[in-house]
């Protein structure tokens, strides 16, 4: 870790970038913003752990917890919310037996997260999984695609 | 067979990728190259990419172009690739019946392009294709052989306004920022494009990002600025990776960097990801988020122009915006003049999605009547339903209803109704959607996406959604309309930015025009359109049910009761609301109100 650490703070020095390019670089590269990471940068930099957990919980492309191997990112903006995206993440959220409030499985297999608006509004509602976009999506073909992704062994789930 | 060059365009914007375009692409090339036919045509036969030719609806989109003869493909999968080669690019017979057809070239007919004109036709990766359609001329002209003033001078007589929302006069911000004595000047793009339902930013720098660059040089050549950003949303991956491609091929054609074209002035742009907070299209909030901190908005003025990024003079301009300057520079402002009304000049791109029938993105003269975008361009509602409302300009917007149709689009004719153009979006709503609803799913974006930074828009927004919510489950009472309206006025008055200042408004405009539909949840406990899940009931039509099981397979929660091809009926004190039997009947037996 700390030497992947190493690496993110020197493009850091190198860019002179900002807080922002440090933790998009660390959430890259761990999928998450460990804690650890935090006190590392704030360590270095003298910069206060507040000062990266303020901006951290600003934005909501960071996560201080972990994440599952597969991301699936429901589109909730308007045109996907007339076309019914609620529904289908409902839907999601049954086949993956997530608990109200609950992101990530269990098992950490999958995360279910909302995104504001991907921009692909003529292809409403659209979802992305594991970072392909998958447009005009139904509750079948997306459960369809996580049976596949969980494979044959408990597919059936 | 002739001798002409045989071009094949694939749309490859998200829209395209998302329907298999890569794959479609890849297919030509494989087809061409292994069907034997190469040797003969194979050499005069190119495949690209090109980026969103606005009907998204029906990709993947491929043009396959045969020396001036352009035949239009719609909703191309890769195994009808090798009949098209066979047929039209082998035998020189298009296959008519795959060929877009009247709604295709309706959509376009009737559209005015500017910003879009280039978008769908040329390669969005190849710097060359830009170039061969006179791209970087306007900017070569500028920087070696005009003003700073005279740049300003035909951007203020074209008459362009900011396309992100506010439509405030480009030229003015430039001419201010001119003026400014300091040490270094910046100019940013916002590409923050936050608003839900508006994707013309991705759109034009996916398909054209070489046109906002060279409005960028053009615009930092007439503020004296040395350094530019790009704002960008992360959201949007491809866009991202196009704009770095195109700015690298910039910077080795001398286009960008030190010294320029020959010349003396010197200008490079930077991309900074934007890391997910709506807030950040807000010029201050936006700035504050380059500068690493939480993206709040600070009190104005002193506006960016005077005083911006790290404390110098910044000018903020939209995507959109940006990319209209090469075109006015080449093309003259009396000729950008002559489209539009007399206050908003020129035209302006829409994303005209939800419930319409040609979903996808257009670019009209502004002034344009909203019922001939709907229903000349758009091809009127999805599924014969009824139009029930259009809503414009996003969650800073409103819904006009059908007896407004006829109201121009511009700045000032959909203020005057309530709502606003804002970055473009406009999402259409049919009977089936519930204004109610629509107005608490804005303030449930609005509320989250208030920063907290001031008190009327970070408690107001939330007061707001409260209401709604219990309007929505049935618990509304009887001063809930006039304590929304209420509420509305004051947040609008009192907030710091534009988010809090225009975040009642799309309350304020349905209660305006549909009013009824509040009266009806709130005194009736009843949803007219059937989409609040806790005044709706499901039961089964005795008449039309055939016992098939669709609806008991359906039911998650195990409320439908039933033997095979007997009358099945749904316990509502396990009814959990959730429409599955509804959707899963084929035979209209599951009854909704």
């Amino acid at each position: 870790m700390k030497e992947k650490l190493n690496r993110i703070l020197e493009s850091y020095r190198k860019k002179e970038a900002n807080i922002i390019y440090l933790l998009q670089e660390t959430e890259e590269v761990f999928g998450y913003l460990p804690r650890e990471a935090v006190d590392f940068f704030a360590d270095e930099l003298g910069i206060a752990p507040s000062r990266f957990f303020g901006v951290a919980t600003f934005y909501s492309q960071f996560h201080l917890n972990p994440r599952g191997k597969n991301i699936i990112t429901a589109c909730c903006g308007t045109a996907c919310h007339v076309k019914g995206s609620e529904r289908l993440i409902n839907g999601l959220r049954q086949e993956l037996r997530l608990a109200e409030g609950e992101e990530t499985t269990g098992d950490m297999q999958f995360t279910l997260e909302k995104v504001n608006c991907v921009g692909a509004c003529s292809i409403a509602p659209v979802f992305i999984i594991n970072k392909k976009v998958y447009g005009k999506s139904t509750s079948d073909k997306l459960i369809k695609e996580v049976r596949a992704i969980k494979g044959p062994a408990d597919g059936q789930a | 067979m002739d001798k002409h060059n045989i071009t094949v365009k694939v749309c490859m914007g998200t829209g395209g990728i998302a329907a298999g375009g890569a794959e479609v692409l890849d297919a030509f090339v494989k087809e061409v190259s292994s069907s034997g036919i190469a040797a003969e045509v194979g050499k005069r036969c190119s495949s690209e990419k090109v980026g969103c030719r606005g009907l998204c609806a029906k990709d993947v989109l491929v043009d396959v172009i045969i020396g001036d003869q352009k035949v239009t493909y719609e909703h191309v999968k890769t195994d009808m690739v090798p009949r098209i080669v066979q047929e039209h690019i082998v035998g020189n017979a298009p296959v008519t019946e795959w060929a877009a057809g009247e709604d295709y070239h309706n959509f376009h007919n009737r559209q005015q392009k500017v910003v879009l004109s280039d978008c769908g036709n040329i390669d969005p990766e190849d710097i060359n294709a830009y170039i061969a359609v006179k791209g970087y001329v306007a900017a070569r002209k500028v920087v070696t052989s005009m003003s700073p003033s005279e740049v300003v001078g035909i951007i203020k007589a074209s008459g362009l306004r900011g396309r992100g929302g506010a439509g405030f006069p480009t030229a003015t911000k430039w001419e201010i920022a001119g003026k400014q004595e300091a040490a270094r000047k910046y100019l940013i793009c916002n590409a923050d494009e936050g608003d839900p339902g508006a994707f013309m930013d991705r759109s034009v720098i996916e398909g054209n990002p070489h046109a906002v660059i060279e409005g960028m040089i053009i615009g930092a050549y007439a503020i004296g600025s040395d350094k530019g950003y790009v704002y960008i949303r992360a959201e949007y991956p491809l866009a991202v990776e196009r704009l770095k491609k195109a700015l690298e091929d910039a910077r080795s054609q001398n286009l960008l960097g030190k010294g320029i074209m020959g010349t003396s002035f010197d200008f490079d742009i930077l991309i900074k990801l934007g890391a997910g907070a709506f807030v950040c299209g807000e010029e201050t909030a936006l700035i504050a988020s380059i500068e690493g901190q939480r993206g709040m908005p600070r009190a104005k003025p002193p506006f960016p122009v005077y005083q911006g990024l790290w404390g110098k003079p910044t000018v903020i301009n939209n995507v959109e915006t940006l990319a209209n300057v090469p075109y006015i520079m080449r093309n003259g402002p009396e000729w950008f003049a002559s489209f539009g009304t007399e206050k908003s000049k020129g035209t302006k791109v829409f994303a005209i999605t939800g419930k319409i029938k040609n979903s996808g993105l257009i670019e009209v003269p502004m002034g344009i009547p909203l019922r001939e975008i709907i229903y000349d361009i758009g091809g009127g509602i999805e599924g014969g339903r009824q139009f029930k409302a259009v809503q414009t300009g996003g969650p800073s917007g409103g819904c006009i209803p059908a007896d407004l149709l006829d109201t121009p689009v511009d700045f000032e004719s959909l203020a005057k109704v309530g709502s606003i153009v804002g970055s473009g979006g406009m999402v259409v709503l049919d009977e089936t959607d519930c204004m109610v609803n629509i107005a608490k799913f804005f303030l449930e974006f609005t509320r989250s996406e208030s920063c907290g930074k001031c008190v009327p828009c970070r408690i107001g927004t939330k007061r707001l959604l409260e209401i709604l919510e219990r309007i929505t489950r049935g618990e509304g009472k009887p001063g809930d309309i006039p304590l929304l309206e209420e509420m509305s006025v004051d947040i609008k008055l009192a907030s710091l930015c534009g988010l809090g200042q225009t975040a009642p408004n799309p309350v304020l405009s349905t209660i305006k025009y549909f009013r009824h539909e509040y009266e009806a949840h709130i005194n009736e406990k009843r949803c007219p359109a059937g989409v609040c899940r806790d005044l709706l009931t499901y039961s089964v039509l005795p008449e039309a049910c055939k016992g098939c099981g669709a609806c008991l397979r359906a039911c998650p929660a195990g409320a439908v009761t039933g033997e095979k091809k007997k009358l099945h009926s749904i316990d509502a004190s396990l009814c959990v609301k959730c429409g599955a039997c509804f959707d899963a009947c084929k035979f209209k037996a599951v009854k909704k109100e």
